[in-house]
Parts: C-alpha cells; sequence; structure tokens
C-alpha cells in the first residue's frame, strides 16, 4: 500500500485474502489433478506389455483392480514380482517381471501370488463379466512337471501369461549345433529356479546348477510346463518349437544361454500356430 | 446432531461460525462472562507448564506407533515374520484381510466388481477406525504424515526467520480433490489416485525399496516447507476425507473442558486443522465440554501444549470424567462473581 491510499477496511483484507487462497486452491488442485493424470501417458504409450503375474486380468481391468498392496511380491518364493515405479503411470505398485532376470518357474506349485491377492486382480477364474480373448485360453490346465506324478498336477488358471517365441533363430544354441559347458548364464547370474531333484520345494541359484550338454535343450529341459516346447526337426536343424500350452512363464528366456535370449517371451500374447 | 453436521461442513471445506446466542448452554454463557484472565496469569501458566509442554507425552507416544506399525510392514516381508504382509494400501494382519478405505473406493469404482475378500478386508479396517477414530490413521499410521512432520519443523524454523511464509488454500479444495478423483476413477477405469498417493508411494518404498516415486513425495514435501505449511494433509489428501468421515461418529476423541481453558492459542498453533479448535477463541465455545470434531487427527499435539488441560483423549464410554484441572487457582477471585443461582449449569 502506498502512504496516500486510503487504508483499506478489514474486510477488504480479508475478501482478498479469501480471493487468494481460493485462486491458488484452484492452481494447486488443477496441478495435482493434471499431475496424476499424466500416469495415462506411459499406459498409452508402452510399446510393449509388461509381463504380469500369472492369473492376472486383462491389463487394462488388472491396472483397475490392483490395489498396488504387493503381497504378491512377497509371496513369491523366486521374488520374480517388482512393484512397478514411477515410469509404469497409473501402473505404478502393479506387479510386473523381467522374465530375463527372474521368471515365474512356479516353484510355489500353485499360484501363491493368485492365492495372496485380496482383490481379484490375480485369479484363477474370471468374473462371468470380463471376456476372455481368443488365444488367451489354455487348451487344458497346465500340468506342472515338478509334481505331474501327484494326485494334483495341474496349474488351476486358465490364462497364458504371454507366450514364448524363438525371436533369434539364428543365435539358439541348438539351431547352431553348440552345447553348453558350466552355468547357464555365468556366475553372476541372480535369478532362481527349483530342481525338483535338488530339493522339492527350495529353489536353488542358477548360477551353481551346471551342464554338460553337447547340443543344448535348456528352453525344453527346463520348462516347467508340460508339453509346451519340444525341440523338432525344421529345415533339417534341431529348433525348439513352442506349443499351445505355453504359458508364458519366462523360464526358457531366463534359462537361454544365448547373449541376448534366443527365446524370448511376447507378453500378454495369445497363442497363434504361426 | 446440529453439531456433528456442523463439524461435516467444517470438514468438507466451510468456515467455521461463532454460534448462535440460542445455541449456547448456561453453563458455557455464565463461563464466559466470568472468566477473567490477566497477563500475569499467562506469564505465570507459561511458567509452569514450559516443562509439561516439552515432555511431549502424545507426539513421542504417537511416534513410537507410527514407526512400530511400519516397521511391522517392514520386518515381515524382510525378516519373513509374516505378522502384517502387505502394505497400507491392502495387507493381511495375522492372516484377517486388511484393506486401505480410500484405495478399496478407488479400486470399486474403477473395477466395478467387489470380490469378498475385499468387501472383508474394507469391512475390517473400516470398523477398526470406526473405533479407533478414523483421522487417527493419519497421524498414527500414515508415514508421510511423519515426514510432513518433520517438513513442518523446518518450514517453522525459517517461518521464525522470516524466510518462508505460509500461504494457506481454501480447505473446500480437499472435497473438489475427492470428488474428482472418485468421478475419475469411474471415468476411466484407473485407480487413478494411487499414482500420486503419497501414502501408499511411502509404505511401498519402506517395504519393497525406495523408486523414483519418491520425488513426487520429495517435490511435495519441497512444496510445504517452502510454500503452504502441511498443504498435503490440510488442504489435499482425499484418503484423510475418508477417514474423517468414518471417525464422525467415533468414541475416540480429543475432548474440550471450557472451565479449564485459558484461551491462549497454543492448541491451535500446533494444530494440523486448527478450524476444528475454532471454538477456543474466547466466547465461541457453546457448551463447557465439547468433543472435537471429526477433522481432528487425534494427534495429540495440543493435548501435549495445553497448559490448562483443558483438551485431553477421550474415549466414550471409558472415559468417565476429565481429569481435574492444575490451574483453577488462575481463575481469580476477582475475576469471578458468585454465579447468579440458576444460571448455572453444574460440569458435566
Amino acid at each position: 500500500m502506498s502512504g496516500d491510499a486510503p487504508k483499506p477496511v478489514v474486510s477488504d483484507v480479508r475478501a482478498k485474502e479469501q480471493r487468494r487462497k481460493l485462486l491458488q486452491a484452484a492452481a494447486v488442485g488443477v496441478g495435482v489433478v493434471g499431475l496424476s493424470m499424466t500416469g495415462l501417458l506411459p499406459v498409452l504409450l508402452r510399446k510393449e506389455q509388461r509381463l504380469r503375474p500369472p492369473g492376472a486380468l486383462d491389463e487394462h481391468d488388472f491396472l483397475a483392480s490392483c490395489i498396488k498392496c504387493g503381497q504378491c511380491v512377497q509371496v513369491c518364493p523366486v521374488n520374480a514380482l517388482k512393484p512397478a515405479d514411477l515410469f509404469d503411470g497409473f501402473g505404478v505398485g502393479v506387479p510386473y517381471l523381467e522374465p530375463r532376470e527372474q521368471a515365474c518357474d512356479f516353484s510355489c506349485d500353485v499360484g501363491q501370488c493368485i492365492l495372496a491377492c485380496p482383490t481379484g486382480a490375480l485369479t484363477y477364474h474370471k468374473p462371468a463379466f470380463l471376456p476372455v480373448s481368443e488365444g488367451m485360453q489354455v487348451p487344458a490346465p497346465p500340468v506342472l512337471l515338478a509334481k505331474q506324478h501327484e494326485p494334483e498336477p495341474n496349474l488351476n488358471f486358465t490364462e497364458r501369461m504371454g507366450v514364448a517365441r524363438l525371436a533369434r533363430p539364428e543365435a539358439c544354441l541348438s539351431v547352431r549345433g553348440e552345447g553348453v559347458k558350466g552355468s547357464a548364464r555365468g556366475e553372476r547370474f541372480k535369478g532362481k529356479k527349483r530342481w525338483t531333484e535338488v530339493d522339492r520345494w527350495a529353489p536353488q541359484p542358477v548360477r551353481e546348477h551346471r551342464y554338460e550338454l553337447e547340443r543344448c535343450d535348456l528352453c525344453v529341459r527346463e520348462c516347467p510346463i508340460k508339453g509346451a516346447i519340444s525341440i523338432e526337426d525344421v529345415a533339417g536343424k534341431p529348433t525348439p518349437v513352442v506349443h499351445d500350452a505355453c504359458v508364458g512363464c519366462g523360464v526358457c528366456e531366463m534359462m537361454c544361454p544365448a547373449e541376448p535370449a534366443a527365446i524370448v517371451i511376447d507378453a500378454r500374447t495369445p497363442w497363434s500356430a504361426t | 446432531m446440529n453439531r456433528t453436521l456442523d463439524q461435516l461442513r467444517l470438514m468438507f471445506g466451510g468456515e467455521p461460525r461463532k454460534p448462535a446466542p440460542e445455541a449456547y448452554t448456561p453453563g458455557a454463557k455464565h463461563l464466559h462472562a466470568t472468566k477473567k484472565l490477566k497477563k500475569q496469569d499467562f506469564l505465570d501458566m507459561e511458567a509452569r507448564d514450559a516443562g509439561y509442554r516439552k515432555r511431549q507425552v502424545w507426539r513421542k507416544r504417537r511416534w513410537a506407533v507410527l514407526l512400530t506399525v511400519n516397521l511391522l510392514f517392514m520386518a515381515s516381508y524382510w525378516l519373513d515374520v509374516q505378522l502384517v504382509e502387505g502394505s497400507l494400501s491392502g495387507s493381511r494382519f495375522l492372516g484377517f484381510h486388511m484393506i486401505d478405505l480410500n484405495a478399496a473406493l478407488g479400486l470399486m469404482l474403477a473395477h466395478k466388481h467387489i470380490i469378498v475378500n475385499l468387501l472383508i478386508g474394507t469391512a475390517t479396517v473400516g470398523t477398526v477406525w470406526l473405533l479407533l477414530g478414523g483421522r487417527s490413521f493419519c497421524s498414527w499410521v500414515c508415514p508421510y504424515h511423519l515426514l510432513s512432520e518433520w517438513a513442518e519443523q523446518l518450514h517453522l524454523f525459517l517461518a521464525k526467520k522470516k524466510l518462508v511464509k505460509d500461504h494457506p488454500l481454501h480447505r473446500g479444495l480437499r472435497t473438489v480433490i475427492w470428488v474428482t478423483f472418485a468421478v475419475l476413477a469411474y471415468g476411466t477405469g484407473y485407480t487413478v489416485y494411487e499414482t500420486i498417493s503419497p501414502t501408499g508411494i511411502v509404505s511401498r518404498a519402506l517395504i519393497y525399496g525406495p523408486g523414483l516415486a519418491l520425488a513426487w513425495v520429495a517435490a511435495l514435501l519441497v512444496f510445504e516447507v517452502l510454500y503452504s505449511r502441511r498443504a498435503w494433509c490440510r488442504y489435499l489428501c482425499p484418503v484423510g476425507l475418508t477417514y474423517g468421515v468414518v471417525g464422525t461418529f467415533s468414541p475416540v476423541r480429543i475432548h474440550y473442558d471450557l472451565e479449564k481453558c485459558a484461551h491462549e492459542g497454543e492448541c491451535k498453533k500446533v494444530c494440523l486443522v486448527p478450524h476444528v479448535l475454532d471454538h477456543i477463541t474466547k466466547g465461541r465455545a457453546p457448551a463447557e465440554h465439547l468433543d472435537i470434531g471429526p477433522d481432528c487427527t487425534r494427534c495429540g499435539m495440543c493435548v501435549d501444549v495445553c497448559p490448562g488441560g483443558a483438551l485431553t483423549f477421550s474415549i466414550a464410554g471409558v472415559t468417565r470424567k476429565p481429569p481435574p484441572t492444575k490451574l483453577v487457582a488462575l481463575n481469580t477471585p476477582e475475576a469471578a462473581p458468585p454465579p447468579a443461582g440458576s444460571t448455572e449449569g453444574a460440569p458435566r
């Protein structure tokens, strides 16, 4: 206030302060809501889908129904699940896998993450109103090789997480006729996997498991699901071929000794015969 | 009931009003008319209660609880103790489902499908906080609250040095934010609020390790330090409003005793939500005994600083009567003429 201006009455000052409060509140509110809506961008712009835990609803429903509590993260015996960070936008706190680092090897036997989920974001059976897209349903309940001789050999989820694909056949050791000596992924690899012949329940570090193979068949040898992948003769070369029992768990990608992996998981991708 | 409605109105962003003359109880009228304190009385109070105030009993208790709860979450995962598996948005406490009310609400609106476990968890948590005071979730559990308290201390320090100034915002903002996020969840089918929820972000960071999302929390804290004191908890957080509504009929309250109040305003200075203490202004309390409204986080800071012991924790049906005042002597004899017979309402 300049000296000669009439002194404002108290109510004027108050009205001004009230106006400032309102305007700044509006600005802050718009800012906060605007910022939260930027979370939509990663969801729209992401080129490759995240690989979600077994039994996850379709991506949009999964993001809507996941409460971001991480109970699935906590129960996974191989720590395959991670809660996503800021750059996943609306997917912040939602669990995903990076199968090359740590695949889901079902060493929990049943899908503990599905049992842990309190909201039905991970579920054995989708609610009736949610459609199952073609090619996502597995043809029969997946048989877990680790318990194939037990009374209940199946995993009870009905949809795949994704599907494996031999992305770089030229790098595949089997196609190239090369073998594996020593550990599959080197001495510094941190991933784990269960070998029932070593321990029925406790997963072992992959680096401690050593191979002596004339010709690599690790993707087939280590696949936890019955009939999901086999080595077939393709153009005269023994080549891994993925079948429609594949659930997309990513063990083949994790175990592939080629760098980068010759076989990869296409997350949330339906099975197609080609 | 009128007071409850008025307190809800305050929580949703309304401004405090002086009660209508007919709203005052005779006892309150009498106390307002007779209570006179001099400067010396305040100085005496200051001297007498400096030690008491420094003890910060309730703050210590509250920090201990808040840290313990969050440490239990952390230990459950890190040490595989499995007491409370999960994070603040959803967990199992000894096997019982617990789901954060605000997160559950967003999820139900976004997903439009409610499974039994979700309902059980939400009902459990709703009942717990109905019993424990609603917004007591904020001050006794929410890890962001603690960070924000530390930021507040920095803000107050800087404000004292005249380096920063508090800019209060309109409190109606929180209600608008709450409705906006509810509409967004329903409309987009995404739990939009969870993207920026500092409660969820800090809780997950503590349990599953830090991430870049903490940058947003840091930005919020900087805003609170430099521009607007406790801005998130005061003007923005929809979680606080959800729990506030739950706590409307909670038995756990801060109780106000007009007779012991010296109207110094110490409580309002430390309070996260000072509008709930509007009636401590001399002449505004319509009754001798009042329960503080639902927006109160039951943090106990006011209890810690109140020199007269006018503010206390009370649990309906458990706390029989407020402890005797330490400051009876300060209602100095020359200030209090003998009550005019029938107008005196006996203290509860």
